[in-house]
């Protein structure tokens, strides 16, 4: 545990990339493969099932330090993490463990079926033998959320350097489905059998926004256009007759989708699709709302499946025979994925069409047509661009179309969380009906610290009503919002449902008389 | 019936002395405990502070003879009221000031810390029935370990930034902490440079035979060359300014209490956060409230409702009360605006 703590302090107390993969490496090399393992899991969010419940932590944490309930829940409230709390709270430790990260990690799997008082003096002996930096890590092997600044990326190159391997590669075996418990450190990223795990799927390839005009990419003969459709960014594997799909956050979503798996198992053996999955009804694009009440369903009723039905729109294929393509031009790729949308012929796979262009101001005027087909922008392409993993700047750009726009004014405001708890961070955003407000959307980012502490001050000073952590405040002040999509819905008390709402600028020249109606609202649907 | 000490909106005020207790107001009379300028403020008619804080306050409101100093210990009588000064073991020269008169005793702590720095004089309880007590740190999460290990810390920080050819830089308050903090460290690893506010601070010290290791002002004569390897010491308003480049590559420390919290580490765009501080940790404000025998307590600057709370339950008449004292900081502070145009 004190090498893991001391891993744990390096990588925390600094921003340098550089830094971090020297202290995972160095790590590494002195770590047991079990504690090497179980670290990999911690930091990409594996952890083991829960088996003491917070509520009894708190309990014996106050009881320990002899402190109130009411001291110990205002403490929490200032340090705004449970597990760094209790660390600090209790008294200085009496003894000293030499218990590995693994070993400390069984023992608390172990607790699963122990009575309370059992788990009670488990926790309460482990906290006397640890110092406060391991404590924290220790709470945290229980609570989960080790939020630290290690991105799947940083720990493939970590991995890559000490093992002497390709990131690429690394990147690979790290995703899908696996765990401390179901495989070793050789297993998952030294043995050769890869495919032990057929539902792995590939890192995605995530474009940066274009920032500039196009032209600067140069010869529009060397990229190619397709449309950004907003939709579920996803996988769609298919190995030893199984399918599998994978969205983007890494989570295995296959049984969502009947229709989609029904398609899948036409497809020829070894493929990996990237593609958007899309609510599409009779050709007509449904909205991501009708894609939501997709995702938010473990099980498909038939009626949703006849109402919200769904297909992908491939962009790109990673695997094709069973073999990792993603080392081929773009043009390559491509040309493989067009003879399988084509062989399959079927309606729930579409190809992402390239769309034509000789000019880049032909394209940029193309690009006025977003919205009305229901697209974001466009991707650009490089043609001979490997399928790289992670984001990368160069070879792929979005290129979106401008969000849209309305003027809102502040009605409710809401603490943030942890780090954010001394600042206002949530707020909720009105229109005018006549003469009455309207809440029609919730936003939580945009604001420079700075705005952020001069509205948090703001807030304290005007708060009309307070509901637990949210304060409805004077109607005073008009902020810009931007979005990416509106959309009528019955949830809202507005009629209207926004996708990706987030506060553009305060609008500290506007009277709340300017700000916009819910009429202006409703005219940006489609 | 009026009490021996009240609040009156400028300061700490004694009715029947007619002189305040580290007031934010101009007043004609003022007794300070210490010389942080949220304690010793400008413009007071005429100051009485301990002996050891008197150079200290002509540095910060300029040679006057409005300034007096007083041992530790020794009586002063106004108006019947018998006022003395008790080491606080807070800053050199910092006090806590007993007032009694008949049957009525208070203490006003100031800024405390029980531990010893070995620089300050240290803490003395003092019995009273009335104690103010600050509550900087009046949460149980901060507890401070002994400076020794703090200490430890430093310099094997020091040492690795030497190793990788860069300069270490750490920012401390001028008055107390900096040099605190100069002492602790090992000169055999190399050198130790200051900033100005902090340099006018040690020489000013150093005249009135406070022992401060050797240190150098890092003037514009000196190069990266002459720096690397070496220690700069700085004000945290240093640290956020242009002066603080021309280290070019360098490791910024943070010694603070406010290093106590994961959050507060990470907010700061420092390399590492030092957990030292010249306030009382959890453990050392009740100690110390506990060792007064006072039952009634007022709590100023700091997590006053929350500790206030705590006390009342365990049986002391504990109330909040309202100052313009502001504790330890991490962000500039006054006291370092006024010492950098001097
Ligand atoms: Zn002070
Ligand atoms: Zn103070």
């Amino acid at each position: 545990m004190k090498h893991f703590a001391q891993l744990f302090r390096q990588v925390d107390e600094t921003n340098k990339t550089n830094e971090k993969v020297a202290a995972l490496i160095a790590y590494f090399e002195k770590a047991s493969d079990e504690d090497k393992l179980w670290t990999i899991a911690l930091f990409s969010h594996r952890r083991p099932k829960r088996t003491v419940n917070t509520t009894l932590l708190r309990t014996w944490a106050s009881e320990i330090s002899g402190i109130p309930a009411w001291l110990f829940e205002e403490s929490y409230h200032i340090v705004g993490d449970l597990a760094e709390t209790i660390s600090l709270v209790l008294p200085l430790p009496t003894k000293q463990s030499v218990l590995s990260l693994n070993e400390w990690i069984l023992s608390i799997m172990n607790l699963k079926d122990k009575e309370e008082h059992e788990k009670r003096s488990f926790i309460i002996e482990a906290w006397n033998s640890l110092e406060t930096a391991e404590r924290f890590l220790f709470n945290k092997l229980i609570t989960g959320g080790f939020r630290i600044g290690i991105s799947q990326k940083l720990m493939s190159r970590a991995l890559a350097r000490y093992l002497k391997k390709e990131e690429n590669e690394i990147a690979h075996r790290l995703m899908g489905d696996w765990s401390p418990t179901t495989t070793t450190f050789s297993d998952l990223l030294l043995n050769e059998h890869i495919s032990a795990d057929i539902s792995r799927p590939y890192p995605f390839y995530l474009a940066y926004a274009l920032e500039t005009e196009p032209a600067t990419l140069g010869s529009t003969q060397n990229w190619a256009a397709e449309w950004k459709w907003d939709g579920i960014r996803s996988q769609c594997i298919k190995r030893d007759n199984e399918v599998f799909i994978w969205s983007r956050g890494e989570d295995l979503i296959t049984n969502r989708f009947p229709e989609l798996i029904e398609m899948a198992q036409r497809l020829p053996d070894g493929v990996a699709i990237d593609g958007e999955i899309l609510a599409v009804k009779e050709g007509t694009l449904l909205g991501f709302q009708a894609l939501q009440k997709r995702i938010g369903r473990k099980t498909v009723g038939k009626k949703l499946l006849q109402d919200n039905p769904v297909i992908i729109r491939a962009y790109d294929l990673m695997e094709y025979e069973g073999k990792d393509i993603r080392e081929l031009s773009y043009l390559k790729r491509r040309g493989y994925l067009k003879k399988i949308v084509h062989q399959m012929d079927h309606f729930s796979l579409i190809l992402s069409e390239n769309v034509p262009f000789s000019s880049w101001a032909e394209l940029t005027n193309l690009r006025k047509k977003s919205r009305d087909l229901g697209t974001e922008g466009f991707m650009l392409k490089q043609l001979d661009s490997p399928y790289l993993s992670g984001r990368k700047k160069g070879d792929w750009w979005k290129w979106k179309v401008d969000p849209y726009t309305i003027d809102g004014i502040l009605i409710y405001a809401q603490r943030g969380h942890g780090r954010r708890s001394n600042l206002y961070s949530d707020f909720t955003f009105a229109v005018w009906d006549e003469d009455r407000l309207v809440p029609f959307t919730k936003a939580y980012s945009g604001l420079t610290d700075a705005e952020f502490k001069e509205i948090t001050a703001w807030v304290k000073k005007n708060t009309v009503e307070r509901f637990g952590p949210v304060s409805s405040v004077k109607p005073m002040h008009v902020f810009e919002l931007a979005f990416e999509g509106i959309q009528k819905s019955t949830r809202h008390k507005s009629g209207v449902a926004l996708r990706f709402p987030r506060i553009k600028r305060w609008r500290k020249d506007k009277p709340i008389q300017e700000a916009n109606t819910l009429s202006d609202l409703k005219s940006l649907i489609r | 019936m009026e009490r021996l000490l009240t609040f009156d909106g400028k300061g700490i005020y004694c009715p029947r002395a007619d002189v305040h207790i580290d007031p934010w107001e101009k007043v004609p009379k003022a007794l300070i405990t210490h010389g942080h300028s949220d304690h010793a403020r400008w413009g007071m008619g005429a100051y009485l502070c301990t002996h050891e804080s008197v150079p200290i306050l002509q540095h910060r409101l300029g040679k006057t003879n409005r300034i007096q100093g007083i041992a530790f210990g020794e009586n002063l009588f106004i108006n019947g009221v018998k006022f003395s000064f008790h080491p606080a073991g807070h800053v050199i020269g910092s006090a806590q000031i007993r007032v009694e008169y008949k049957d009525e005793i208070w203490v006003v702590s100031g800024d405390y810390k029980l531990a010893n720095d070995g620089i300050s004089k240290a803490f003395e309880p003092v019995k009273c029935h009335t104690f103010i007590t600050e509550s900087t740190f009046g949460l149980p999460v901060y507890k401070w370990q002994n400076q020794t290990a703090i200490f430890d810390k430093v310099n094997t920080w020091w040492r690795k930034n030497q190793a990788e050819g860069r300069v270490s830089v750490i920012t401390a308050y001028s008055l107390g902490k900096a040099q605190r903090l100069i002492n602790g460290l090992d000169p055999s690893i190399g050198k130790i440079y200051t900033h100005g506010a902090i340099e006018n601070t040690n020489s000013i010290l150093r005249e009135h035979n406070h022992f401060i290791q050797d240190t150098q002002f890092a003037t514009a004569s000196y190069n990266f060359k002459d720096y690397q390897g070496n220690m700069v010491v700085c004000p945290p308003s240093a640290a956020n300014s242009n002066w603080v480049k021309k280290f070019k590559d360098f490791r910024l420390g943070i010694a603070s209490g406010w290093m106590q919290m994961r959050g507060a580490r990470r907010r700061r765009a420092a390399d590492i956060g030092f957990i030292l501080s010249d306030h009382a940790d959890w453990n050392g404000l009740n100690t110390a409230i506990e060792a007064t025998g006072a039952n009634e307590i007022y709590v100023t600057h700091g997590f006053s409702r929350i500790y206030s709370q705590y006390l009342r339950e365990q049986g002391y008449d504990a109330k909040i009360v309202e100052t313009a004292f502001e504790g330890e900081r991490l962000d500039s502070t006054e006291e370092e605006k006024i010492d950098q145009t001097t």
